[in-house]
């Protein structure tokens, strides 16, 4: 994780106390708990998010997640559940598909984030959300971006032979197949229930 | 406009919008990511603070201190608001459980404290600076154990929940054939994507709430109630909603705090309310203990039918009444079908999805299939048998229309289930044992007074406003349908704004009633339009003919964007001749499932829904409404359950991984028929509602697949694999 913007490196975070790289106010160094100053500290982070470089001076705290949705205002990357259990904070970050809610924005210094606005807009949809669209692949819409991310990045996974649970020749040629799909994308919730129009959808897309 | 006899001739007779599969025209916002939900609105209003909430770590007593120097002093905090100092908010008939305010604790994870900060890091750390000490109190949790005490719950409009026709006792005890089974279901959660969501803020004494709310017009009024202001003052919008389920039916904590902590902090307020919160905070469909006693003849007649379901809720809380759809799906001239209700120290239950009736159907309709079994009759042709003339509780009402017949049959003969074999546990595929499952569904149909404002410009484009919602169910497009068939533009022409208190009062989304009532509403006021548009151009309102932009009146031809500006308010309101009636939907379900021989392990291979609702307004969404709502039942069937704690009363697996719901692997392709049936007794549109029938029946039907492919019957739902394993057939 090299950063040419950050000034401080991991190693020296990690390696030193919170207060000597804590840049506090003068009234919550005031406070002078172990709460107070750790809560004071911002850092700087320079991320790419849909092809323009951002740099953000961030509490460390903070998600990609919330990074995204209450600083960039991008808020179509969705908080399901913030633990990981939901799959709808999944972004693309460097190629992978990851829940953002998982990892904070400052471990993110220099990578490539695609999120659900990077795809495409309402007057230009990505061929996976005109397949949405046209499939009825969501009902309330709040976990669909999240299962669009996830599913353009995991066409890509077959695509480059990384095997599943279900994958039964890891040496064959690797397809997207019904059962794939669907074994892939078991981490995206849709409490709508709308896997069935899910699946015909990124069968779609894989179709070409 | 008053729909007080059956439907005659309509405006929408010969459509060419309304009921043609339409793509959602909130479809690309949503799959961009740039449909606003609750917590999104950056735009609306500046200087947001975030608030974060604490819950209860008791079910029941009450608060003896609590500590919020550290949270006070922690960086980044502008305001902590604490039950030990606000006076209990007020209540409101949609409220059982107390919001927020004073020590007494009535339930698990109970909104005790809001923390309000400059960013949600330091919310969230101040919170958990928050030092609270109890005195706790014994309270019931546990159903079976509370459930002999229980009394007759009240009905929606009756004192007692109980029907009765005939003498059941007599006639059960006298029946050649008999079943008596008790079936249990668990507490179950809506586990909606978005947890609930709220952005306050205050302007002088006026609030506006950017909530994520499915009835705009009840909350406003109950918000009111529990904040004590008058309702003026309050403005409600929720343009996109991430999934209700009835869980957001009501005001929730998360609105409650977001208001005291914006008047406490001065500034605008936003909340989510966290994961772990949700499952003890909100409202849940509460666990019931179902008997169903069936009495036959000989050759499979219904002489008696008896189903009484046990529930348990906070004092003053609704009862799930299992039994509902037994009163209109099977004949029996001596009926009896009683719902009771117990005190529990649970959090509150309340709707979800087809309350009763969704948990109702896996006691009746597995209880027919075991029938049908010991009859020695196929349980299609049980049910058949068993078809009413009149509405078997209530024999004073007739159908408004019902084909559950024909469900049945072309569900059959779709399905393949003259295959079925049906000596359980006789189809093997390799390590699977392979069985179908039948089962018949049943969902009222109710419908209630909308309104809404349709406006036309002097370009010919229409737009329509009402604070009906759109929670995932396609309310945006059949509005859109609607009003482009009624005034005869282009889909693309018409504009829908949904979810703003300030718009005409709607139905809402609840009971599967939005559908038919919110249409019909946009139809009363799409009348009232057309009468205006005939008028200014000296028209016949009731021979103009509205189409393809123009509006043509013998020999008359004109532009419909000549009449414009114009708007036009209409509410559609219902008569007494529809108590005549009992309006329901009907299905017929089917299921497929292979049980792993060796581990008892469910894998749903087919669902097939064939449904009767009336006219289908949009059968692109209505079948993702059905097909989602089969995915719950299935959960249902097979996963769901809130595990109580009942030591200490709370719901343990109170997350997204410990409350599992189905998810895309659990899923096969699903199939959904929808009959070609017309409903005039409900609406000009003779429309009536999914949403809510999908989820009465599938569950039923995967639980008589199981049988039917191992010979086990589970009747202590869900069906998981550790209730099957030792019971399976020899594997050797």
């Amino acid at each position: 994780m090299s950063d040419p913007i950050l000034p401080v490196t991991r190693r020296a975070l990690l390696g030193s106390s919170a207060a000597s790289v804590a840049i506090l106010t003068a009234g919550e160094a005031k406070a002078g708990n172990v709460a107070a100053s750790a809560a004071s500290i911002r850092m700087p982070v320079s991320l790419t998010v849909n092809g323009t470089e951002r740099l953000l001076t961030l509490d460390p705290r903070t998600t990609l997640l919330d990074a995204l949705r209450e600083h960039l205002q991008l808020t179509g990357t969705k908080k399901g559940c913030d633990h990981g259990q939901c799959g709808a904070c999944t972004v693309i970050v460097n190629g992978e598909r990851i829940n953002s809610c998982l990892s904070l924005a400052v471990q993110h210094a220099g990578d490539e984030v695609t999120t659900i606005e990077g795809l495409g807009t309402p007057d230009k949809l990505h061929p996976m959300q005109d397949a949405f669209v046209e499939h009825d692949g969501y009902q309330c819409g709040y976990c669909t971006p999240g299962q669009i991310c996830s599913s353009v990045a995991m066409l890509k996974e077959i695509a480059r032979g990384v095997p599943s649970h279900v994958t039964g020749d890891l040496d064959g040629e690797m397809r997207a197949t019904d059962v794939e799909i669907r074994e892939r994308m078991s981490g995206n919730i849709c409490r709508c229930g709308a896997y069935s129009n899910i699946a015909a959808a990124i069968a779609d897309v894989a179709r070409g | 406009m008053k729909f007080d006899a059956p439907a005659g001739k309509t405006i929408v007779d010969d459509p060419t919008v309304i009921g043609k599969s339409t793509r959602r025209i909130d479809g690309p916002r949503k799959t961009t990511g740039t449909a606003p939900y609750a917590y999104e609105r950056h735009d609306v209003v500046s200087g947001q603070a975030y608030g974060y909430i604490v819950g209860s770590a008791i079910a029941r007593g009450r608060i003896t201190a609590m500590n919020l120097d550290a949270a006070r002093k922690a960086p980044g905090v502008i305001a902590v608001i604490a039950a030990t100092e606000t006076e209990p908010v007020g209540t409101s008939p949609f409220n059982t459980a107390p919001l927020f305010g004073g020590r007494d604790i009535a339930h698990y994870h109970q909104a005790i404290a809001c923390v309000v900060a400059e960013t949600f890091e330091q919310a969230r750390a101040a919170a958990a600076l928050i030092r609270t000490t109890y005195d706790r109190d014994a309270g019931d949790y546990d159903l079976a154990k509370v459930k002999d005490g229980a009394k007759i719950a009240p009905g929606w409009s009756v004192p007692e929940d109980i029907q009765r026709n005939g003498n059941f006792a007599e006639a059960y005890a006298a029946a050649p054939v008999q079943l008596d089974q008790t079936y249990t279901t668990p507490d179950e959660a809506h586990a909606m994507m978005e947890p609930f969501a709220t952005i306050a803020a205050w302007e002088g004494d006026k609030l506006t709430l950017w909530t994520s709310n499915q009835m705009i017009n009840w909350s406003k009024r109950a918000l009111a109630s529990i904040l004590k202001m008058p309702a003026e003052n309050i403005r409600l919008d929720s343009p996109f909603i991430g999934g209700g389920f009835g869980g957001k039916l009501f005001i929730r904590a998360d609105a409650v705090l977001a208001a005291l902590g914006a008047k406490a902090a001065g500034r605008p307020v936003k909340i989510a309310m966290q994961r772990p919160l949700m499952f003890n905070n909100a409202t849940h469909r509460p666990a019931t203990i179902q008997r169903v006693r069936i009495g036959t003849d000989a050759d499979g007649r219904i002489l008696a039918m008896g189903h009484e379901c046990w529930s348990g809720n906070l004092p003053g809380g609704s009862a799930e009444n299992g039994a509902a759809q037994t009163r209109a799906l099977y004949s029996g001239p001596d009926n009896l079908t009683v719902s009771y209700i117990s005190r529990l120290d649970l959090p509150e239950g309340n709707a979800m999805r087809a309350p009763g009736e969704a948990v109702g159907h896996l006691a009746l309709e597995v209880a027919m299939d075991e029938l049908a079994e010991k009859l020695g009759l196929d349980p299609i042709e049980f049910r058949l048998r068993n078809e009413p003339e009149r509405m078997p509780g209530d024999p004073s009402k007739r159908f408004s229309g019902r084909h559950l017949v024909e469900c049945l049959r072309e569900g059959a003969d779709r399905f393949g289930w003259s295959a079925r074999q049906s000596r359980p546990a006789s189809v093997r595929d390799g390590r699977w044992l392979v069985g179908m499952g039948v089962a018949a569904g049943y969902r009222g149909a109710p419908i209630t007074k909308s309104a809404a404002r349709v406006s036309l410009d002097n370009a010919g484009r229409v737009r329509v406003e009402t604070d009906m919602t759109d929670i995932g169910t396609g309310s945006y497009t059949i509005i859109a349908q609607t009003a482009a068939e009624c005034i005869g533009v282009p889909l693309d022409q018409v504009r829908v704004d949904l979810g703003d208190s300030r718009s005409p009062v709607s139905s809402g989304s609840g009971g599967q009633w939005g559908a038919a009532s919110s249409t019909a509403g946009v139809y009363a006021a799409c009348v009232e339009l057309r009468r205006m548009v005939a008028e200014k151009f000296g028209m016949n309102a009731d021979t103009a003919r509205f189409e393809g932009g123009r509006v043509v009146d013998g020999k008359t031809r004109r532009r419909l964007a000549e009449a414009g500006p114009l708007s036009a308010e209409g509410q559609m309101d219902y008569g007494d001749f529809q108590n005549d009636y009992d309006m329901g939907t009907y299905a017929g379900h089917f299921a497929e499932v292979g049980v792993d021989a060796y581990t008892g392990e469910v894998r749903i291979r087919r669902m097939l829904a064939v449904c009767d609702a009336g006219r289908i307004l949009n059968p692109l969404s209505a079948r993702s409404q059905v097909i989602g709502a089969m995915v719950m039942s299935a959960g249902s069937a097979l996963m769901e359950d809130l595990v109580v704690d009942k030591r200490f009363g709370f719901f343990v697996n109170h997350d997204l991984a410990g409350y599992e719901v189905p998810v895309h692997a659990d899923i096969p392709h699903q199939e959904v028929v929808f009959l070609d049936t017309l409903d005039d007794v409900i609406s000009p549109l003779k429309a009536k509602g999914v949403g809510e029938l999908g989820i009465c029946g599938p569950g039923a039907a995967i639980a008589n697949a199981v049988y039917n492919a191992t010979g086990v019957r589970v009747r202590d739902y869900p069906i998981t694999l550790d209730k099957l394993i030792d019971k399976l057939p020899d594997v050797a």
